[in-house]
């Protein structure tokens, strides 16, 4: 059983001292869990291990029973956005048309699943819903780029783009 | 409340409101089969199993029974209409359609409930929904069980006696919809989590998903292996359980048949841990007693459950001081077999084997602990549940009901009524008690019973007066009620001189390695003061009652160990611990 892989941590003192205090003004309400894990990710753009083991200790709540809640909601992320975010298109169109072969060759090549990123912090990797550039299906996105009509072999040439 | 009458099948009972349709049926006489529903601890109305069709006037509605609580007089329940039962064979052929279904090969095979209901609910084809299916990795992390997701039906029961009764909650649902799983944070496994090896997962467990490491087959290796001396050892808690392995009522001791079962197995001695119970209390009582005259560290806690010395040393790990230095009963009749006996025998430490019999899983993870070799070897080499010696018996053919009743073997044979009562909480207590009480008063034979630490609660707090000095004791069972009881005793609220802990609720008898219960049976009957009534009836019979007159346990001080708490005894009796982190 692997533990799983994630982008080394660069917590700052700064982010720690947010987080204590955001602990400390929900600490003895009902259901403090949720916007606590909110703000955390807020506050650090994810929830990494050592950020559920703050909340987890501060809490006095099992760090099983937080990653159960963050993994249940499609709103909490384990992994931080990579320095380009690739977002590929799985609407209808784009999928008729094959993005989904193509999010199969990303996840691939990167090494990666959807969701996550890269361990040098580079390329993250996330599915979206219709981005109206269904001309160019299939469509995908690294940050503000838009890259259409593409086809499985195009997905290498597109990642050497990017340094 | 008040009551109000309801018809089940229309069969009219009478039931306060508020009383779910589940527990007014059983009060009818009328089964409804549930996965999910654990009284108290899980009634989260997941699993859908328990559907049955309610009318409280305005015609019949699926509800889900474990979680409807009954409100209005003449409702009418029906738990076996046409429509009830076709609900629960298509929720039945939904969880197989991602059930590992390798039944034959499955260790609940024969005792599973999920193949049980499938049988009775006459399941034609369990193929019925084939689809994708999610594969999981089988988790072998830990010392003392596998964790099989592909077999999970995800009820929960596991989560919820985790952290419910445990308060430990290392195992949640991870996920969700399709991919939702009963897993550990950042999908450690079980064995790098602060995981305290209880067992009361693998205890509450419906079908195969959570099994103990199972050395059937070691162990009778061990046995056919002429250059072994092999030597086999049963804790209490056992002979009040294993009947029900062979369909005795729960709470039958079967100590005799046991015996005789493992004399048959061809163990070459047949020991019993509780000769090992009463050494632990000569030296946990004489630790007591040094403590409390001598201004020692008190509370004084007693270290014979490995759950919840582990426990201890992940969640209170400042506590570790208090800890008695005392090994558990089964590790201390090791260290003596491979010391003392075996001198007495000519036989080398390392040609002995012994064999130990629990009602624990976390016993398989004691024996590879730090300072558990008094021989410079493991004094303990093999750890079987109850429910691995029943198998065993099986395999090897044994008609355990057609057995005689035998004795054990001496000299490690040989217990007082005190060593019996070890397997239930408050049991460890009242033996040191007795022999604190006859030690201080100077009355030798006095047999005093302490009858306010038995019983099921889950903290149970005593004063006794011994010559005017007044000894404050707390029991604690189940860990959730450790961790309540130490919080006040680390914050100064409560002062208490000595505490029995017991990881699993109830004590030992209620081990993590006794036979399954189904849900069926859990839910209405508590098989905690069932199986306890075996040991204390069993220590009520005895005229020797007293560790500390324990004849064959006097001989080995005499011999070898020269006296209570002396070097020699601290070298081969006493262990050490470690502070472990919680993940």
């Amino acid at each position: 059983m692997a533990t799983k892989k994630t982008v080394p941590f660069n917590g700052t003192a700064e982010q720690q001292e947010k987080l204590m205090a955001v602990i400390a003004a929900h600490k003895d309400d009902p259901g403090a869990l949720m916007p606590v894990l909110q703000q955390a990710q807020e506050i650090y753009g994810y929830l990494p291990i050592e950020v559920q083991k703050i909340i987890s200790n501060e809490m006095d709540i099992p760090m099983e029973k937080i990653y159960g809640v963050v993994t249940f909601y499609a709103q909490f992320s384990l992994y931080p956005k990579g320095k380009y975010n690739i977002s590929v298109c799985l609407g209808t169109a784009c999928y008729v048309k094959g993005s989904g072969d193509i999010y199969d060759k990303l996840q691939e090549v990167l090494g990666i699943a959807g969701g996550e990123c890269t361990a040098d912090g580079k390329f993250s990797l996330e599915a979206c819903r219709c981005i109206g550039a269904c001309g160019l299906a299939p469509v995908l996105t690294v940050n503000e780029d838009v890259h259409g009509r593409l086809t499985v072999d195009d997905v290498e040439k597109i990642l050497a783009q990017y340094e | 409340m008040a009551d109000i009458n309801v018809k089940v099948n229309g069969i009219a009972v009478s039931v306060p409101k508020g009383t779910t349709v589940l527990e007014a049926a059983h009060k009818a006489g009328v089964d409804i089969p549930t996965f999910c529903y654990m009284k108290e601890i899980n009634e989260i109305g997941a699993c859908r199993i328990c559907m049955v069709e309610v009318n409280e006037g305005r015609g019949f509605r699926l509800v889900a029974s474990c979680v409807y609580p009954l409100a209005f007089d003449n409702t009418e329940i029906r738990t076996n209409s046409p429509k009830v039962l076709d609900s629960r064979r298509k929720t039945l052929e939904l969880i197989l359609s991602t059930h590992d279904r390798k039944c034959l090969s499955c260790v609940r095979s024969g005792r599973c409930e999920l193949q049980a209901l499938c049988n009775e609910m006459g399941i034609e084809d369990e193929t019925n929904y084939e689809g994708e299916k999610q594969v999981y990795e089988i988790d072998n992390s830990a010392a003392h069980m596998y964790r099989d997701n592909n077999k999970c039906i995800l009820c929960r029961r596991c989560v919820a006696a985790c952290s419910k009764w445990q308060g430990v909650g290392v195992i949640g649902a991870n996920e969700r919809g399709f991919k939702t799983n009963i897993g550990s944070a950042f999908e450690m496994g079980l064995g790098e989590t602060s995981c305290v090896a209880c067992g009361q997962c693998i205890a509450v467990c419906p079908v195969g998903a959570l099994s103990e490491k199972d050395y059937v087959e070691d162990v009778f290796a061990a046995i056919a292996d002429q250059s072994k001396h092999v030597i086999v050892q049963t804790a209490p808690a056992v002979r009040a359980a294993l009947g029900e392995e062979f369909g005795y009522p729960i709470g039958t001791n079967v100590e005799g048949k046991m015996a005789a079962a493992l004399r048959r197995l061809g163990f070459d001695e047949v020991f019993d841990t509780d000769w090992g119970a009463d050494l632990t209390i000569m030296e946990e009582a004489t630790e007591f007693v040094d403590r409390f005259q001598n201004g020692g560290k008190l509370p004084l806690i007693t270290s014979c459950s490995p759950g919840w010395v582990k426990y201890c040393e992940h969640y209170f790990p400042e506590m570790t001081d208090n800890l008695s230095t005392c090994k558990s009963p089964h590790q201390m009749l090791g260290a003596v077999a491979k010391t003392y006996y075996a001198e007495k025998l000519g036989i080398k430490p390392e040609d002995m084997v012994v064999v130990s019999i629990m009602p624990c899983t976390a016993k398989k993870f004691e024996i590879g602990r730090d300072d558990e070799n008094a021989a410079g070897v493991p004094d303990v080499d093999y750890v079987l549940t109850t429910r691995e010696l029943a198998r065993m018996i099986r395999r090897a053919g044994l008609k355990f009901t057609a057995l005689p009743d035998e004795d054990f073997d001496n000299p490690l044979g040989l217990s007082a009524g005190a060593g019996d009562i070890f397997g239930a909480t408050g049991g460890v207590m009242e033996a040191a008690l007795r022999t604190a009480y006859c030690w201080l008063t100077g009355k030798n034979e006095e047999v005093v019973e302490f009858h306010e630490v038995r019983g099921v609660d889950g903290i149970k707090r005593a004063s006794i007066d011994v010559n005017g000095t007044e000894i404050k004791v707390a029991v604690a069972s189940g860990l959730a009620n450790a961790k309540e009881l130490l919080k006040k005793v680390e914050s100064g609220e409560e002062k208490v001189d000595f505490i029995e802990i017991m990881g699993c609720p109830g004590g030992c008898v209620n081990g993590g390695g006794q036979p399954q219960q189904p849900a069926s049976v859990r839910n209405f009957e508590d098989i905690r003061v069932l199986r306890a009534k075996a040991l204390y009836d069993e220590d009520a019979a005895k005229s020797l009652r007293l560790s500390h007159l324990n004849s064959d346990v006097q001989k080995l001080y005499e011999e070898y160990l020269e006296k209570p708490g002396s070097h020699r005894a601290h070298e081969i009796l006493h262990t050490s611990y470690v502070k472990r982190s919680v993940n």
